[in-house]
Order: structure tokens, then C-alpha cells, then sequence
């Protein structure tokens, strides 16, 4: 009763490009009309948006007026504005060293994104790669011209609120966690008071109070600047959300861990650091780099108490009484420039779970 | 005690203060906490006092009561500057509460489309909404809002080029503009008979239970209930004599005059939170969806239950237990995103506080008004989720 | 023999390039019970879900009952009626009760009312002995008793045909004999054809009227318990037969 056939190739209906067209976009009725609404939409929004960013376009024009002849859109007023959109009110011949601040915080992003970073060097990094942006950005030493943070502005800056932002709630919001999952009552109701206090409200009203109430709070005669201000909401705001992911991956770690800490008699800052924390940390990342995003994101808020981010430089480059009206092409550019922060880490961040799930797993 | 020594045990040592006593120690770092919270709340608080005297500004609310002086661009109830800054902020509260509710209801909507189309097994379908989804949440809706904001002020024409998208529909740069019912007795009707048919709907869900309790017979509840919530408001209307007019929109002088708009503002703001918000719903629906693993689909399949049933018995139950706590999350966030409308000058909450707050000096009362709106928006959402979250928990060993 | 209640003739099947069923000929006669050993990855799960379309073929054709298998939604849906299955990882619906996962289908499917279906689950769970565990939830139940709630969630169907597909594999050593001492008194009960994917041999010395092995996607032997055991053909079947017979 033995038959030996061999593996056959399959049935060329059920393989090819025909197969794929059939399976993926007529494989019933319903899919076929949804196919032929999607060609139908496609067709009716995207010539029209070629022809306006493309083909009617004007990349050269000189003067508004021209700008507007062809009647499409007016990518010219990018190329007049980009430095002003970049990089805000910066000295203009100074502007390469926003330029290298901001090339400097996105390495530190990227290198903090490779596993082989994980170690003693991160925080070293970290260390020097501050110090070096606010060199860059104040000057006043090495014969840098001093330039206020008040000139500030653009791109640069928006990486500054974000990244600052969440380098230093990070330690906070590691405390706020440990607090919220202590056995101390008093301990944990103010850490649990803070957390929800923060999650309730939105950024901007933290962003109002730190401009209207924080100089209130201060004794007499001190002042911290607008740009601080904002970047104490920011950090305020921030360490909450990151108390919260920390406890999430606190909460995921076996409770034989802390069993095995404890019967190796450490104490509670030895379990922490040395065998809780690392292991916890490694699973947050994703959810952190997460709450990153959305910290880039959120950082265009500033704009609603006049700080000069990048979504404010380009509101203030359509001001321009000579070219008026050409805030969708500026918005379109900004938006471009968020996507592809935003875009990037959040792949890199998918890529990472799927990494971290799979080495669960073994 | 005497147990102790019957065993023929020490009996426990007395106790000492001692560092190394776990008790003792988290005594003392609790006291160290709050006596540095209190520290720091009596350092804000004096200062603020100090500050708040040299500048010559009073604490308390009793400037709600004063006339405010100031217009509202729009407004649920009466209003104008002879009111007094309670009304304002009511007016304020009401908006916000408006947009949120009106933009819940379709980022709900949306966003289950999108995130069912993003598994669909149409190729062209599910990259349209992964491309969606992918571009709205990675661009910051406060962007989102100006360019929603500027299409509509700038690109739009002016109201005697108005686009006329339907019969008395009309999109400008003013807002957009639709037919209104007038105040006739039919539409009150017409209200009342889809009301009826909600409570119908109630009783024939419970009937049809209970038929199929008995005899095994199902009931078409679905076709029986659309019925219902059509053909009633229609039966009001015809009762009340079929009127046919309608308030629409005319063009006078260089405005609309009739119907009811859209400003430009909540058009903006409701497109741009719909459109965010749904980004996020659409994957909130998804990971719902396919938490219920295919297995379940097979033993509903292998049972004879048919794909509509399996959907609504089986996998539906389930993953809403899955998508409803992050659904909520995300309606949070949505009520709160809403206060970007200071930006595009959309008057809600924030907007009417903010004004109240520089118009009056009273900026700690004005912020203390916001962050309580918003913190029992935040609280009484977030009691119902654990009420809600142990209702539904699966029972497991 | 008569009319055979499943008839495979001819089958293939591929998922993408790789080459699953291979050709697959077997007539399955009223009552017969047949076990289905083979290699993992061999093709045997594939082919009994083809049985209730769980899975497509390409080619050839699958009749049950009389009904072929088509693209018809109608006679799949009566086929599925018709045949009960069980799966490895049991699939019980962890939102009902295992009183509700027995009445699901009765209910929904075949449009009894409530307390006759009741009625007819309460007895299937005597006969799977668990009656005590109605109101619980699955997930308060053993892996053991799962797989029985599963096996009664079958039979309150009424079926004429039951698949097994690996029943006992996702289970406790401690569990399997429970499971399969049902399964060997539905055998014995009569009258039901069975189909079951398993390596569980004792069982099949025990029960089956019929051995079948499979390998890359092809029966490759089958015959009865005593020849099959005692007297393997092919030198791929002596050669599974002595990895897991030892």
C-alpha cells in the first residue's frame, strides 16, 4: 500500500499575480465594491493633490505674486522661510549651532535606541551630550557669542523640551512608581494623590499654571525664565505618565524575583537596583518610547503660552506681510518633519516589542 | 502571652527603638515625606500670599458674581457681556461638554470602521486605513487643528461663492451651514415617536428572549428594531401634518442668514479631534479584535453558528471586555485634548478661563476651575471603569 | 461495502507553495471509528478540518453524508451541523458558563428552546461525569475537564460524525485517561463514526476499526489495530512505530 507521489507545485489558479489580484481585492461581492470605492476615492483625491503639490507648483518663484500665478502650491515661500522655520529668531549667522545641537540630541536618541548602548556608557552619553547642546546653544565660552534662551527657537528647541523633558521626569517618575507600590500608607497615597492629580488634567493647564501661578509660588524677587517654565510643566507633567508605565513593568515582574532578591538577603535598594529595576526598565522601553512620541508631540502645546518651538516658528514665518496665505504648504512641511521623528521611533519601538516578546518566550 | 511560655518559648523580647526595626524605619521615612510635602506646600502658599498682597489681588472666588464684560463667540444658552463670569464659565463648561460628547459619538464610529478595515482581507482596504492610522497619529493634533483651521478660513470662499455641497447645505469660509426644522409641532412629535421607539425596542428585545426561551424560535430583533427607529419619527411627523419646510440657509447681503452653523472654530476642532482620536480607536479596535483568538472562531464555526452569530455571541462579548477599558482611555483623552480650542479660538472651558483669568488677575482661582472640571470629568470616568472592569473581569481558577 | 458516510477522493491542498494534502483517497463507512497517527506536520490535522471545511481544499472532492463540500455557505452550514468536533486546545467560549458553551449551538443553531436544551446538556455532562460543574467557568475548570465540556458541547448537537482532533495532547499526563475513558465508552456506545487525530496507541488498539498513517501530506498505510501494530508495511510506519512505541 505504498504510494510515492511527489510534491506537486500548486494549481497555477491558486498561486500569481491573478490568484493574488482575486484573494486580496475580489474575493466576494462586499470586497469588490469596497476595492472599486477605494479605486473611486483614490482617483477623485489624489490627481487633484499632485497636480496642487506637483505639477501647478512653484518651487522658484521669487515674490508672492508670482507665487500664486500657477495656482498650485508654493513650495518657493519653504525655501524663503526654512531657516526662520528651522531655527526660529537665532542669530542668523550662528544657526550651525542649533544645527549641531540638534544633529547631537538626535544621535543620543539613536544610540539610546541600540541595545549595545545599555550599559554604564548611556548615562555618560547622556551627561556630556547635554552639556556639549548647552554649550552650543548659551555660548559664552570658547568664544561662542552668549545667546539668550529667549532667541531660542525652532526645531532645536522642540527637541530640547522633549528630550529634557523626559531625561529628567525619568528619575521621578522611577520614585513616583516605587511609591505608588510601597507598603508606607502615607507614602503611597501622596504618590498615588500626585500621579492621578496629573493624568486628570490636560498639558495645557499644567502649561498655564507654570506661566501664570510658578512665578507666584517663588519668594520675592526670584524669577525663572518663560522657557524654564514650560520645561518644569513639561517634566511635571511627564514624570506621571512615566510613574505609570514603570509600574506597569514593576507589576509584570514574577513575584519569585522579589522572593529570590530577599532570600539572598538584599536589602530594598540592593533588590531594586540590582535585580528588579533592570529587568522591569527592559520592558518598558516600548511603552517609553511611546510616551516620547507623544512628549514630541505635546511639546507643540507650548506654542499657546508664545514659546518658539517649531509649530510657533512656522505660525510666525506666515506673519510675513510680503507672503500671506500660504499656511497650508507650511503646515504640510512642519507636518513632514514630525511624521518622520514621530514615524520612525514608533516603527522602532513595534520592532523592539516583537524583539523583547520573542526573547520572553525562550 | 501565657502560650508563649506554656511551649516552653522566650517570651518576645521587649521592644527598642532600633534602626534596624522595619516598623520603626518606615515610620520615620513617612514622617520625613509629608513633613517635606508640608514644608513645601507652607513655602508655595506663603509666597503666593506675599506675592499675591504686593500685587494688591484678593483670594476667593467672588469675582464669579461680577459682570464679565466680554462676548462669546458661541453659546448652548444666552449669553453676553452683562452676564456674569459664573455664566461665562457654565457657557465654557457647556461647550467643551459639547464638543467632547458630539466628537466621542463619531471617533467611536470612525474609529471602529477604520480599525475592522485595517483586518480586512481586502489588500487595498486594510493599507488605506494602516496608512491612515499610521499618518494621523504621528503628527501632533495641535497642527492638525491649525490646518483643519486654515482650510477652512482660507482655502474655503467666501459665503457668495459658498460651495453648495447638498441642497441647503453650504460650506464657506464663515462655517458650514445646513437646514435647521423650524419650531413646528410635527419635529417635537417626530422626537417623541424615535424616543417611543427606544423604549419599544426594549420591550421587543426582552419578547424576543423570552420566545426563544420558550419555543426556540429567534426573533428578527435587529430588522424589527431599525424599523422601529425609522418608521416611528416618520409616523410623528405625518401626524403632526407632514410640514415641509424647512429654516434653510439664504444668502443675504454677504452672509447666510437661517439654518444652523458650524463656525468655523468647532468645525475645525470637532473634525480635527474626530479624525485624531478615531487614529487611535481604530488600533484600540483592532488589538480588541484580535485578542479573541481564531480558535474560538473555529469552535463557533465547527458548532454551525453562523459568522454573524459567532461575531455578536462569541467574539464580540469578549473582546469588548478587552477594547472597553483603552476605549475609555481614549474618550478621556479626547475630552481632554478638547482644550486646544484656546488655540483655534474655539471658547470652551480653558478658552473662557483663560480670558476670565487675565481679565481679573485671578489666575490661581482661574486654574484651580479648570483642573477641577477636568479632574471630575477624569475621576468619575475612571470610578466607572473599576466598577465596570470588576463587573466584567472573566472568572478564572 | 455501503455508501460511505465521508468520501475523500482525490484531495490536494497547498498553503502557498508548500505541498500539505497530497492527493488523499479514504472512505469513511457509517460507524466506523478511525485513527489517525502520523509525524507531526504530516498533514493529518489538515485533513480532518477539511472534513468540516474548517480548512480548503483545492482539489479533489470531499463528500459528507451525501453533501460535497462546495463554497455553498448552505451546505457547509449543514455539514457543520451534522459533524461535531474537538479540538486540541479544547476552545471552550471563556465568557459563558459550561452550562452555556453545551447550549450555545442547540439554542442558536438547531432553534431549541431553552429548557429542552438544558435538559439535553445536563446529560451529556452526566455522561462526561462533571453534572456538579454546570455553573462554573471554563477557566475554573482542570485541562481534563475542559476537554470533556468540549466533547459534551459536541454531542449536544446531535452529530453523526466526531472529529478529534489531537484531544489528549495539550493535556496532563494525569488528565489524559479521563478523557479518553469517555471517548471510549462513546466507541463503545456504537453507532457513531469517529475520526480521531491522536497518538494515544492504547486507544487505538482499543477502539479503532482502522489505523491510518500519514507522512508529507500522504496515507501512507492503513489497515486494522492488529495488522497495523504487529505487522507495519512501510518503513516509514516501523520507523514512527519504534520512536513512539518503546
Amino acid at each position: 500500500m505504498t504510494t510515492a507521489s511527489e510534491s506537486l507545485p500548486p494549481p497555477s489558479i491558486s498561486t500569481g499575480p491573478i490568484a493574488w489580484v482575486r484573494e486580496r481585492l475580489f474575493s466576494s461581492p462586499l470586497n469588490t465594491v469596497l476595492t472599486v470605492l477605494s479605486v473611486w476615492l483614490i482617483l477623485m483625491a489624489l490627481p487633484p493633490f499632485i497636480e496642487w503639490a506637483l505639477i501647478k507648483s512653484s518651487f522658484t518663484a521669487a515674490t508672492s505674486q508670482e507665487c500664486r500665478a500657477g495656482g498650485g502650491a508654493c513650495w518657493a515661500f519653504i525655501g524663503q522661510k526654512y531657516r526662520l522655520i528651522l531655527f526660529g529668531l537665532y542669530p542668523y549667522e550662528e544657526q550651525w549651532r542649533p544645527l549641531i545641537a540638534a544633529i547631537l540630541l538626535v544621535a543620543m536618541i539613536v544610540a539610546s535606541c541600540m541595545p549595545r548602548f545599555w550599559n554604564v556608557s548611556l548615562p555618560i552619553i547622556w551627561v556630556g551630550g547635554l552639556i556639549v547642546v548647552a554649550i552650543l546653544m548659551w555660548g559664552g565660552v570658547f568664544g561662542l557669542r552668549y545667546v539668550e534662551n529667549t532667541l531660542w527657537g525652532g526645531l532645536p528647541l522642540t527637541l530640547i523640551l522633549a528630550t529634557f523633558g523626559i531625561a529628567i521626569a525619568f528619575p521621578f517618575g522611577i520614585v513616583l512608581a516605587l511609591g505608588r507600590r510601597s507598603r508606607m500608607p502615607a507614602i503611597k497615597t501622596l504618590c498615588i494623590m500626585y500621579i492621578e492629580l496629573i493624568r486628570g488634567v490636560p498639558l495645557i493647564s499644567m502649561l498655564f499654571m507654570s506661566s501664570v501661578m510658578l512665578p507666584l509660588f517663588l519668594p520675592e524677587g526670584f524669577s525663572i525664565d518663560k522657557l524654564l517654565r514650560a520645561q518644569i510643566a513639561i517634566i511635571l507633567f511627564a514624570a506621571a505618565y512615566i510613574a505609570e508605565v514603570v509600574r506597569g513593568g514593576l507589576q509584570a515582574i514574577p513575584k519569585g524575583q522579589y522572593e529570590g532578591a530577599d532570600s539572598l538577603g538584599l536589602s530594598y535598594g540592593q533588590k531594586m537596583r540590582l535585580v528588579i529595576l533592570p529587568q522591569a526598565l527592559k520592558i518598558v522601553i516600548p511603552p517609553l518610547v511611546n510616551l516620547f512620541i507623544a512628549a514630541f508631540k505635546d511639546t507643540s502645546l507650548v506654542v499657546i503660552i508664545g514659546i518658539y518651538d517649531l509649530m510657533q516658528s512656522a505660525k510666525v514665518s506666515l506673519t510675513d506681510p510680503a507672503w500671506r496665505g500660504f499656511s497650508i504648504e507650511v503646515y504640510i512641511f512642519i507636518s513632514i518633519i514630525y511624521f518622520l521623528f514621530c514615524y520612525s521611533m514608533s516603527k522602532y519601538s513595534q520592532n523592539l516589542e516583537k524583539r523583547l516578546a520573542t526573547g520572553h518566550k525562550r | 502571652m501565657a502560650k508563649g511560655s506554656v511551649n516552653g518559648a522566650q517570651p518576645a523580647p521587649p521592644r527598642r527603638l532600633s534602626w534596624n526595626d522595619p516598623d520603626v524605619r518606615s515610620i520615620v521615612y513617612q514622617a520625613v515625606a509629608l513633613i517635606l510635602v508640608v514644608a513645601i506646600g507652607w513655602f508655595l502658599v506663603s509666597n503666593t500670599l506675599h506675592n499675591l498682597s504686593i500685587r494688591n489681588i484678593s483670594t476667593g472666588f467672588d469675582f464669579l458674581s461680577r459682570e464679565s464684560g466680554f462676548a462669546i463667540g458661541e453659546s448652548p444658552i444666552a449669553f453676553g457681556p452683562e452676564n456674569t463670569y459664573a455664566r461665562a464659565i457654565l457657557v465654557g463648561l457647556l461647550n467643551t461638554i459639547r464638543v467632547a460628547v458630539v466628537g466621542i459619538v463619531l471617533a467611536t464610529i470612525l474609529g471602529t470602521i477604520v480599525g475592522i478595515a485595517r483586518l480586512s482581507k481586502n489588500w487595498l482596504i486594510a493599507k488605506l486605513s494602516m496608512i491612515y492610522v499610521e499618518v494621523i497619529r504621528n503628527i501632533p493634533l495641535l497642527l492638525q487643528l491649525f490646518f483643519w483651521y486654515a482650510i477652512i478660513t482660507e482655502s474655503m470662499p467666501g459665503p457668495r461663492q459658498a460651495l453648495n455641497l447638498l441642497p441647503g447645505v453650504f460650506v464657506s469660509n464663515r462655517g458650514v451651514k445646513v437646514p435647521a426644522p423650524t419650531d413646528h409641532f410635527a419635529y417635537d412629535l417626530a422626537a417623541f415617536g424615535f424616543l417611543l421607539a427606544i423604549v419599544l425596542i426594549i420591550f421587543v428585545v426582552r419578547f424576543a428572549r423570552k420566545r426563544q426561551d420558550a419555543t426556540g424560535q429567534a426573533f428578527p430583533v435587529y430588522r424589527t428594531g431599525i424599523a422601529l427607529l425609522l418608521g416611528m419619527p416618520v409616523l410623528g411627523w405625518l401626524i403632526g401634518g407632514a410640514p415641509l419646510e424647512l429654516d434653510v440657509p439664504k444668502l443675504q447681503g454677504f452672509n447666510f442668514v437661517g439654518g444652523a452653523t458650524l463656525t468655523p472654530e468647532f468645525a475645525a476642532l470637532l473634525f480635527g479631534l474626530v479624525l485624531y482620536t478615531a487614529g487611535f480607536i481604530a488600533e484600540v479596535v483592532r488589538s480588541g479584535i484580535q485578542a479573541v483568538s481564531y480558535g474560538q472562531w473555529e469552535a463557533a464555526s465547527a458548532l454551525g453558528l453562523t459568522r454573524s452569530q459567532t461575531l455578536r455571541l462569541i467574539v464580540l462579548p469578549q473582546s469588548l471586555r478587552v477594547i472597553i477599558p483603552p476605549m475609555t482611555s481614549q474618550y478621556l483623552n479626547l475630552t481632554k485634548n478638547s482644550s486646544l480650542a484656546v488655540a483655534i479660538g474655539y471658547p470652551d472651558i480653558v478658552s473662557v478661563a483663560n480670558t476670565t483669568l487675565n481679565q481679573t488677575g485671578q489666575a490661581i482661582e482661574g486654574i484651580m476651575i479648570i483642573m477641577a472640571v477636568y479632574l471630575s470629568i477624569s475621576l468619575s470616568i475612571s470610578l466607572f471603569m473599576n466598577w465596570y472592569n470588576k463587573h466584567i473581569a472573566l472568572v478564572e481558577r | 461495502m455501503a455508501v460511505p458516510i465521508i468520501e475523500l477522493q482525490k484531495v490536494n491542498k497547498w498553503y502557498g507553495e508548500f505541498h500539505v494534502l497530497r492527493n488523499i483517497n479514504l472512505n469513511v463507512a457509517r460507524g466506523e471509528r478511525i485513527v489517525v497517527c502520523g509525524p507531526s506536520g504530516s498533514g493529518k490535522s489538515t485533513m480532518i478540518r477539511c472534513i468540516n471545511r474548517l480548512e480548503e481544499h483545492q482539489q479533489g472532492h470531499i463528500i459528507v453524508d451525501g453533501t460535497e463540500l462546495t463554497n455553498d455557505i448552505k451546505n457547509i452550514d449543514a455539514i457543520r451541523r451534522e459533524v461535531g468536533m474537538v479540538f486540541q486546545h479544547f476552545n471552550l467560549f471563556p465568557h459563558l458558563t459550561v452550562l452555556e458553551n453545551l447550549t450555545l449551538g442547540p439554542i442558536w443553531v438547531l432553534k431549541k428552546p431553552k429548557a429542552e436544551a438544558e435538559a439535553t446538556a445536563m446529560k451529556y455532562l452526566e455522561r462526561v461525569r462533571i453534572p456538579e460543574q454546570a455553573k462554573k467557568y471554563p477557566g475554573q475548570l482542570s485541562g481534563g475537564q475542559q476537554q470533556r465540556v468540549a466533547i459534551a458541547r459536541s454531542l449536544c448537537m446531535n452529530p453523526k460524525i466526531m472529529l478529534f482532533d489531537e484531544p489528549t495532547s495539550a493535556l496532563d499526563p494525569e488528565m489524559v485517561k479521563e478523557v479518553l475513558d469517555v471517548m471510549v465508552g462513546l466507541a463503545e456506545e456504537g453507532g457513531m463514526t469517529m475520526i480521531c487525530v491522536t497518538h494515544e496507541m492504547g486507544f487505538a488498539r482499543k477502539v479503532a476499526n482502522r489505523v491510518i498513517f500519514m507522512d508529507r501530506g500522504e496515507i501512507i498505510e492503513q489497515n486494522t489495530p492488529e495488522e497495523f501494530f504487529s505487522n507495519p508495511q512501510n518503513e516509514r510506519t516501523q520507523l514512527f512505530l519504534s520512536q513512539i512505541l518503546h
